[in-house]
């Protein structure tokens, strides 16, 4: 074995605990060790759990001593983004309100992942509430991209992305609303999947939009993601939203198969303003799925240029709602105030950050009185036509391939001032959540700086593995380089 | 109209009643009164950060069979919407109700009028909600209980079709019987359970729209109900008679200063921004769910009436008295399903079995012995075994002890001489020891009668039967003065 343990990806891992090569607690030491020494330079970490997760590392390194078979996920070291609640660990989601919150209960993905035998690391960085393309919103300072310290690592689940890119972890949870795992997965040039809406249990999970917010993980590489996906899918008696559908097995979709599919480019998604070694990449990467025996060919979301406006309706009024129970009154930050109107003002004022405060007002004006179906009910109405035309092109094609960002990562700073330039860095991820549909990012090339360039593969609604293979195989064909961060 | 005859009132009511189910309406915690604070409670019914509802079904049905009493259209369709406002005892900062599209839509309630046709009112619509917390406020500090946060609430909406206190007053306890019946609220306002929320507005007569209206709140009896809208009634026609104008406001029921006066305008003016509830699917009813909640309902106060009016012998008052409270009128069917006569079993419901309940702490059915056991003594009077004052100690005494009537009668020495050999030994002894009265009876004071058969009824404790009491001393009076050999005492003396 290489020493270097914190590298391993899930897959190498788990043959070589299975084969007692190596043991969980090395495994987890060493993703400890790189923590502590990588973290001056990212801050992808809010907690670092270091006793819980050796305690679970020795747990699991018994089951994997035992005679019963071990679970997925037995032994493996993963960073939790500080959004899912975790029983007894503190829970931020990367805000001033919740600085001191210790859920007293986990999250169902939580508790299925303990089921599979997982090592929890620690709480990543994130942007405050997940609003943020950047992890620029975290209250406890940005997270760094471990290809430039002097760049953003995209957000909201930047921490997350950061964490996986630098080998902190094996993999890690994300949350995706509008782009929140793929746009950093880009970034950071690593797997990020975003499962079909209600694919996996929102329980737990620190509510942000509750139409568009789903669940999934950040991996090394494909099939990374599609070994996360089968432990975190299923249907969950505590989420109503959540789909009975039997969970298939990702893993063995991955055939390396590319003959015969189809793929469909969106024309509306080459923009412009799109920064060209992105164009270039992602033309680049069509003509290699073509020359294994895929077709592509070009189609057409029409609604897709309402998208960020219908996005920034439907998630800022739904997130008007789900962030007032913040009200100082039963946990999380309070306050001193004289009366009950005080209490709430002070409390919420110096607990929530500038761009959440943004967000709120936006959702409570696009709900007020006289003004609901001028724009949040119209919003709605766009929201069924981008699904429409979502499934109008899924008659013609199996996937959607498009970039995931329109550039690679962005400096720090550069667009905290200019909240719409932020939004529009998520103009190709925001549709697939108002449309509820599976998609993915994975590596594609790398821009003139060295920056990681990301793809986006879409599939209908519950077409997971169909992703999952399209991107395994492509990720096998060699056809991309991977290159290692240089900045960690 | 009594208050003016060129005004006339318009009323309606929001009535909110808690659902006797197990669990709370989106989680899995107790639904009970009077436990102690924030003991029912989980991450769910505090508003924890992440966490989602789980509808209970059991509020459904429950539901439904409201809807149906009430006539209204169940909807296939329905769905829940957050209603936003800021609140210490509401933990999300959202209720979870109905707005758009509520489960039952277009009911109505039928109201007794003697014997006239029944008064229709209409309701604009049945939804659920989830109960809040409570605030308690102390002197140094304010607390929150939220045991109460999740219970199921129904919200019943009637359209402003009620014209006075009365009616309003005559359609809540309707309301209330109709869900007691049903069994799905107990139905008790100081608990908090079934409350009543008012809105008033006033009008010339005659007139057909709507005048400014004034939303009363905390009206936890029925008495303040009424007086609160009589209050209201009165004060809006005040106004308008001066030439005023009304403001459409809030109004608190003040029961200490018995009027209503408005609360701040902080307090109520709320924009609730309502859109629906992304973590709940639509709530679909089967229509077979339905038919089967149909097939099992139970009989609603309105057939209950309509039932003894046509088969039974009794007024319009015994009827309504008898119908308030399905236990009641349970009560007296099984004493007439036991052979008791059907007035006689009305009169002893509407009056013993009403006032040991009444006087008790206790539910209905402990209060009051088994309906076989009041069944059993009152054919001890028909059958002259008893007196029918005796009756009522024996009743009295088996509503405490729970012990049947026999038992009850024979332990309290209750059971009726109607011997004449006993009767006539206890005549001849009253008539010798009171010789002086027997001689002014002769000498024409013949109203000394009752005094001798109260005599005598006393010396047997009250057990001797009046009837024979009075043919014994009748007898011995007569021989008294008119000696005869046929009246000659039969023994003793
Ligand atoms: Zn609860």
């Amino acid at each position: 074995m290489n020493d270097e343990l914190f590298r391993l990806t899930i897959n190498d891992a788990r043959a070589a605990l299975r084969k007692r090569e190596i043991s969980a607690v090395e495994l987890t030491r060493a993703c400890l060790e790189r923590i502590s020494a990588t973290e001056p330079k990212l801050n992808a970490f809010l907690t670092v759990a270091e006793s819980e997760a050796l305690t679970q590392a020795q747990a699991a390194d018994q089951r994997l001593a035992g005679t019963q078979p071990a679970p997925a996920l037995c032994g493996i070291p993963l960073g939790i983004k500080d959004i899912f609640c975790v029983r007894g660990m503190r829970t931020t989601c990367a805000s001033r309100i919740l600085e001191n919150f210790v859920p007293p209960f986990d999250a169902t993905v939580i508790v299925r992942l303990r089921e599979a035998g997982a090592v929890f690391l620690g709480k990543l960085n994130m942007d405050e509430f997940a609003m943020g393309s950047s992890t620029e919103n975290s209250a406890f300072g940005p997270t760094r991209n471990p290809y430039d310290l002097a760049r953003v690592p995209g957000g909201s689940s930047g921490g997350s992305a950061a964490a996986v890119a630098a080998d902190e972890c094996l993999a890690s949870l994300g949350t995706d609303t509008g782009g929140s795992i793929r746009q950093p997965a880009a970034l950071c040039g690593i797997v990020g999947v975003k499962p079909t809406y209600s694919r996996v249990s929102r329980y737990g999970i620190v509510a942000f939009a509750s139409s568009l917010d789903q669940v999934g993980p950040l991996t090394k590489t494909v099939r990374d993601g599609a070994i996360m996906m089968h432990a975190l899918a299923g249907v969950d008696p505590r989420d109503s939203t959540c789909s009975a559908r039997p969970v298939p097995d990702y893993e063995s979709a991955l055939n390396g198969e590319l003959r015969n599919l189809r793929v469909g480019v969106p024309k509306e998604f080459f923009v412009e303003g799109m920064q060209p070694a992105v164009d270039d990449a992602v033309r680049a990467t069509l003509k290699h799925l073509e020359a294994a025996g895929a077709t592509a060919r070009e189609i057409s979301l029409p609604h897709s240029q309402y998208a960020v406006a219908t996005y920034y309706l439907i998630a800022t009024a739904e997130a008007s709602a789900n962030l007032a129970r913040y009200d100082g009154i039963r946990y999380g930050f309070r306050a001193e105030a004289e009366d009950l109107n005080e209490l709430y003002h002070r409390t919420r004022a110096l607990g929530f950050g500038p761009e959440v405060k943004r967000r709120i007002m936006l959702g409570t004006f696009a709900l007020s009185s006289g003004y609901y179906d001028a724009y949040y009910l119209k919003a709605q109405r766009v929201r069924t036509l981008i699904r429409k035309d979502f499934e109008a092109a899924f008659n013609t094609c199996d996937v959607i391939v498009t970039p995931t960002s329109p550039t690679t990562a962005f400096r720090l700073g550069e667009k905290t001032q200019d909240p719409l330039q932020m939004y529009l860095s998520d103009i190709f991820t925001i549709s697939v959540n108002l449309a509820g549909l599976p998609a993915l990012s994975m590596p594609c090339g790398y821009d003139s700086d060295g920056l990681p360039i990301g793809l986006q593969i879409i599939g209908p609604a519950f077409g997971e593995e169909t992703i999952l293979r399209a991107a395994d195989a492509l990720e096998r064909s060699g056809s991309i380089a991977r290159r290692r961060p240089s900045a960690v | 109209m009594a208050i003016s005859d060129a005004y006339e009132a318009v009323i309606g009511l929001e009535v909110h009643t808690q659902l006797l189910t197990r669990s709370k309406i989106f989680c899995g915690c107790a639904n009970e009164f009077g436990a102690a604070p924030n003991h029912n409670v989980c991450p769910v019914c505090m508003g924890m950060p992440g966490v989602l509802p789980v509808f209970n079904r059991r509020v459904l049905e429950l539901t439904i069979r409201v809807g149906l009493a009430t006539h209204s259209q169940i909807s296939e369709r329905s769905i829940f919407a957050r209603k936003n406002y800021f609140y210490p005892d509401l933990p999300k900062g959202y209720q979870i109700s109905q707005y758009e599209r509520p489960l039952c839509v277009g009911g109505y309630i039928e109201l007794p009028t003697g014997n006239g046709a029944p008064r229709r009112i209409q309701l604009a619509r049945i939804h659920l909600e989830e109960d809040a917390g409570k605030n308690i406020h102390r002197p140094t500090a304010s607390l929150v209980d939220f045991n109460r946060s999740g219970t199921p609430l129904l919200e019943i909406v009637s359209e402003p079709e009620l014209r006075s206190a009365e009616e309003a007053t005559a359609y809540l306890r309707e309301l209330r019987s109709i869900l007691r019946y049903l069994e799905v609220s107990d139905g008790n306002m100081e608990e908090g359970s079934f409350r009543c929320d008012a809105n008033v507005s006033v009008r010339p007569c005659g007139a057909t729209e709507l005048g400014a209206k004034t939303e009363i709140k905390n009206l936890n009896s029925f008495k303040f109900v009424e007086k609160a809208i009589k209050h209201e009634i009165e004060r809006q026609t005040a106004v308008l008679k001066a030439g005023g104008k009304i403001m459409q406001e809030t109004h608190l029921w003040d029961p200490e200063r018995g009027e209503t006066r408005p609360m701040r305008s902080k307090e109520y003016a709320h924009d609730y921004r309502y859109f629906p509830e992304p973590d709940l699917p639509e709530l679909y009813v089967p229509p077979e769910l339905v038919e089967q909640i149909r097939a099992q309902a139970p009989e609603v106060p309105a057939a209950r009436r309509a039932r003894y009016a046509r088969d039974l012998s009794l007024s319009a008052y015994e009827i309504d008295v008898l119908t308030q409270e399905r236990e009641v009128g349970d009560y007296f069917e099984a004493m007439v399903a036991a052979g008791i006569e059907t007035k006689a079993a009305a009169n002893w419901t509407m009056t013993e079995v009403l006032r040991a309940s009444n006087e008790s702490t206790e539910t209905f059915s402990n209060a009051v012995p088994p309906p076989a056991q009041t069944a059993a003594l009152l054919k001890l009077v028909a059958q002259n075994e008893i007196s029918l004052n005796a009756a009522k100690t024996a009743f009295a005494a088996m509503c405490k002890s729970g012990q049947d009537a026999a038992t009850t009668v024979k332990a309290l020495g209750l059971a009726q001489v109607s011997d004449e050999a006993t009767i006539s030994q206890v005549c001849d002894q009253v008539l010798s020891a009171e010789a002086d009265k027997v001689a002014q009876f002769h000498a024409g004071r013949e109203k000394l009668f009752g005094f001798f058969v109260g005599q005598v009824v006393k010396a047997m404790k009250g057990n001797a039967n009046p009837k024979v009491v009075n043919e014994v001393l009748k007898r011995k009076l007569a021989m008294a003065g008119r000696p005869s050999p046929s009246d000659l005492p039969s023994s003793g003396a």
